[in-house]
């Protein structure tokens, strides 16, 4: 069943001025519950816009959009419920942390859920286990942690909402290498152990290619193309046309495909690229 | 070509951090690195390796706590020759906002020009230079707000090349940009090396960034463990990974292949070479 | 909705007015506003809205944005001229009940303050409808340069009003993201309790004053890179060229002043 949907999703902004614009357009899509999805586009596709639908932050301008097969409008004084069970991080979270001690801005999101003691404190404790969070943390001051924690602390601040669809706009930005890989490690596990959907948007298509199970791509407020990892993979030449930057190992292939070795697969992990690699080289010592 | 940048046992400890029983952990641990005129440097290295308190000795926004920093003969810890100093060696730094004063583009590329006193005439020219140089003449009457980051990165650039520094330093001058931005910012400092001649050092953690340059230093917990071309220092797969550190896919691709037994070299970085390499193998 | 303020908003445009010399402008209002209160004949006032009239339409921004810059200010405009309409009771009583009266003199009064201040919002308009605040900040420190002499801090005054004019979009985009983070967390900030909405402000502040003072230190290391050490010896891009059109909007504007002077004392 669908968790999410859009119907005919459309929204335009500065209506009526010399600046009008329509970032959304006409977007019809379908997430399925326990799915783990990456969203990419150039800067300007209207993937920043699309997602700020899904938690009740922008009003479409026509269209709906359905949360359990519910339009989230129909009460427009429930929208607040909304977000409670679709959690948006946007990027660069550390910036909106604000209260005291780790522990109180985490419960900043449970706590106006209306939830008792209790729960808060499960919540908040069990999220930041989650992400990697160690409990010394909790009484002490956010502003005092390194980036990458302070990062952390903010997901969790959304995480502790438990919301069913969580959604992560460029979670890793700005983060190097190391720091990159926690945080997809610890969203991966966050999503094998509650089974929640998840939307991570990236502009890396490699981050993307390890978790993903479906792709969305938007192009100029289109949608481009909404399909398995595999398919999306095998339109990497359009993909690359459309100003996005495909795998360096995808492009290797690419090439190899273009100059007689096909292999019939689409690569985009080295793992992967190694495994195929070393069995056709094998075949052909023994041929 | 004479060197511009002299590095001698460079130690720093950040004053106040630790008391009289612990003295505070030093951030730089003994840095000697001599970079030459015209050089294009990546300074590669994880967050906290000291990539960054390195970078703002060369300007004296720090000065070291032991050793010596030279930048074209001027010691960074002479103050007669701040400006001096500061006018040889521009810096450019992470967050594109926050480096722009003025809300209008060309005010910005002068300030530097205007606090040097550099007469109207002069300045004139050298701003709409910096701004030619870095394609952004265009958008001379505009405000910052009305730009994208890579925009405003150059822009910045602009106001340091005005300057006609020997060499720029950026400090990670592309995390906070999209892949169009990061692209425009590349390009530029790129070309300012190859058409100027100016010493470019790039502070970064993005391997592919420091794929692009002539030589490629790593910095690990505040010492210099790696310095040399691309495609030898990312050859070194395995210790580059243990510091926490990313190569590019092909790099490890045919490393892999070769720990496999297969004859291929390690030293690839770009795609063609990658490509080449494997239809090699295929062929015997 | 904070877009939406007309107060002190600057339009573009190729006008005489918007080429005029910011100094000489910024004297011209100075001379207007005496224009205005000087004198309490009907003839100052008709001589002042002349030139109101004048100004805005070498200034060929619509009219109805002058009436924007007014409408918001109406209100109070109504009170005070009601509370004087009331209280002034010198002169020829033309309306009563019970104990309020309302004179011939206490109309004329608030007609006038009415008039007046309308004038003055309109005319002062013009002035920051034709500069751009970064002309007009250039324009005052300029013109109060000489106080320099008397250390008083014109340049480090006129330096922080035009970071603080760069930074202000800035700083509005953020707080919109920042809302948008705390909206997506539960926050009510657009409705709720007046309580609710108050410690939801602390979640909005905080993080706006702390990044402010970050974006503060990162940019005076900025410009310390860029050798800023204060305003002595600072040479300027922005040049002042004083014109011909400048010396005649001066002098056209003291002969109305003359003419208002003149009326005052004649009439």
């Amino acid at each position: 069943m669908a968790i999410l949907e859009t119907q005919e999703l459309t929204y335009t902004y500065s209506i009526g001025s010399p600046f009008e614009k329509t970032a959304v357009d006409h977007v019809d899509l379908a997430i399925n519950e326990g799915e783990m999805i990456g969203v990419m586009g150039h800067t300007g596709s209207g993937k920043s816009t699309l997602i700020q639908h899904f938690n009740g932050l922008l009003k479409p301008t026509s269209g709906r959009v359905l949360l359990d097969g519910r339009d989230i409008w129909a009460d427009k004084k429930k929208i607040r419920d909304v977000r409670f069970q679709v959690g948006l991080v946007f990027q660069y979270p550390e910036y909106q942390i604000f209260e005291e001690t780790v522990f109180r801005d985490i419960a900043f999101g449970p706590k106006n859920m209306g939830l008792d003691e209790a729960e808060i404190k499960r919540r908040v404790l069990e999220t930041s286990n989650d992400i990697g969070l160690p409990e010394e943390l909790m009484e002490r001051s956010p502003f005092e942690l390194s980036g990458g924690q302070k990062r952390r602390v903010a997901i969790a601040g959304v995480m502790a909402m438990e919301p069913k669809v969580l959604i992560l706009d460029e979670p890793t930005a700005g983060l190097d290498p190391a720091g990159r890989d926690l945080i997809l490690q610890h969203i991966k596990a966050y999503h094998k152990r509650t089974k929640n959907t998840i939307l991570i948007v990236s502009h890396s298509m490699e981050d993307i290619a390890s978790f993903a199970d479906r792709i969305l791509v938007m192009n100029k407020g289109r949608l481009f193309c909404f399909d398995e990892t595999e398919k999306v993979f095998a339109r990497a030449e359009e993909i690359s046309q459309i100003g996005l930057d495909v795998p360096q190992i995808t492009k290797v292939f690419m090439e190899l495909k273009r100059r007689g070795i096909n292999f019939g697969k689409e690569v985009y992990t080295v793992g992967y690229a190694k495994e195929l690699l070393l069995k056709s080289l094998k075949e052909r010592r023994k041929s | 070509m004479e060197n511009i940048i002299e590095i001698e046992n460079l130690h720093f400890a950040y004053k106040g951090e630790g008391d009289e029983a612990s003295p505070p952990e030093e951030v730089l641990k003994g840095i000697d690195l001599t970079i030459k005129q015209g050089e294009f440097v990546a300074v590669l290295g994880h967050n906290g390796s000291g990539k960054s308190t390195l970078a703002k000795h060369i300007n004296a926004i720090l000065l070291p706590t032991e050793g010596k920093v030279t930048v074209d003969g001027i010691d960074t810890k002479d103050e007669e020759k701040l400006f001096d100093l500061r006018q040889r060696a521009g810096m450019v730094f992470q967050n594109p906002d926050n480096q722009i004063v003025s809300s209008i583009v060309e005010e910005d590329v002068a300030f530097a020009l205007e606090n040097l006193g550099v007469p109207y005439e002069e300045m004139r020219q050298r701003v709409d230079d910096a701004l030619r140089d870095v394609g952004m003449y265009d958008y001379r009457l505009h405000s910052p707000s009305q730009l994208s980051g890579g925009q405003k990165q150059r822009v910045a650039i602009a106001g340091i090349i005005a300057m006609r520094p020997k060499c720029i330093i950026l400090d990670e001058p592309t995390a906070m940009l999209d892949p169009q931005g990061r692209k425009e910012v590349l390009a530029t400092i790129h070309r300012m090396n190859r058409e100027q001649g100016i010493t470019i050092v790039l502070i970064t953690h993005y391997m592919d960034e420091a794929a692009d340059c002539g030589r490629v230093v790593v910095i690990d917990k505040g010492r210099i463990v790696m310095d040399g071309a691309p495609e030898k220092v990312f050859a070194r797969v395995d210790e580059l990974k243990k510091i926490g550190l990313d190569v590019p896919q092909t790099t490890e691709l045919a490393y892999e292949l070769k720990r496999a037994g297969y004859k291929i070299s390690p030293e690839i970085i770009k795609v063609d070479e990658c490509v080449e390499a494997l239809l090699a193998l295929f062929k015997k | 909705m904070l877009r939406d303020i007309t107060i002190g908003q600057f339009f573009p445009g190729n006008s005489i007015i918007h080429r005029l010399d910011p100094r000489f402008k910024i004297v011209i209002t100075l001379l207007f506003i005496i224009m205005l209160f000087w004198g309490s004949s009907a003839v100052c006032l008709g001589i002042g809205a002349v030139y109101t009239f004048m100004a805005i339409a070498l200034s060929r921004i619509p009219l109805k944005m002058f009436w924007k810059s007014v409408k918001p200010l109406l209100p109070f405009l109504m009170i005070t001229a009601v509370i004087n309409l009331l209280l002034v009771s010198s002169g020829e009583v033309l309306w009563r009940w019970k104990f309020i009266k309302i004179t011939d003199e206490g109309l004329n009064i608030s007609a006038f303050m009415i008039v007046r201040i309308v004038l003055l919002i309109m005319g002062s308009s013009i002035l920051t409808y034709t500069t751009s605040p970064i002309t007009l900040t250039d324009a005052i420190e300029r013109l109060l340069s000489p106080l320099k002499k008397l250390h008083f801090p014109v340049h480090e005054l006129a330096m922080m009003m035009s970071i603080a004019l760069r930074f202000i979009p800035t700083l509005i985009e953020e707080t919109d993201k920042i809302i948008s983070a705390q909206k997506a967390r539960g926050a009510e900030i657009d409705s709720g309790s007046l309580g609710k909405r108050a410690r939801n402000l602390i979640s909005i502040l905080v993080p706006l004053f702390i990044s402010s003072f970050r974006r503060a230190d990162e940019l005076a290391t900025a410009m310390e890179c860029r050798c800023y050490h204060g305003g002595e010896g600072r040479t300027r891009l922005r040049q002042l060229k004083s014109a011909p059109r400048d010396y005649i909007a001066l002098f056209i504007t003291i002969l109305f002043l003359a003419a208002v002077i003149a009326a005052s004392k004649l009439l």
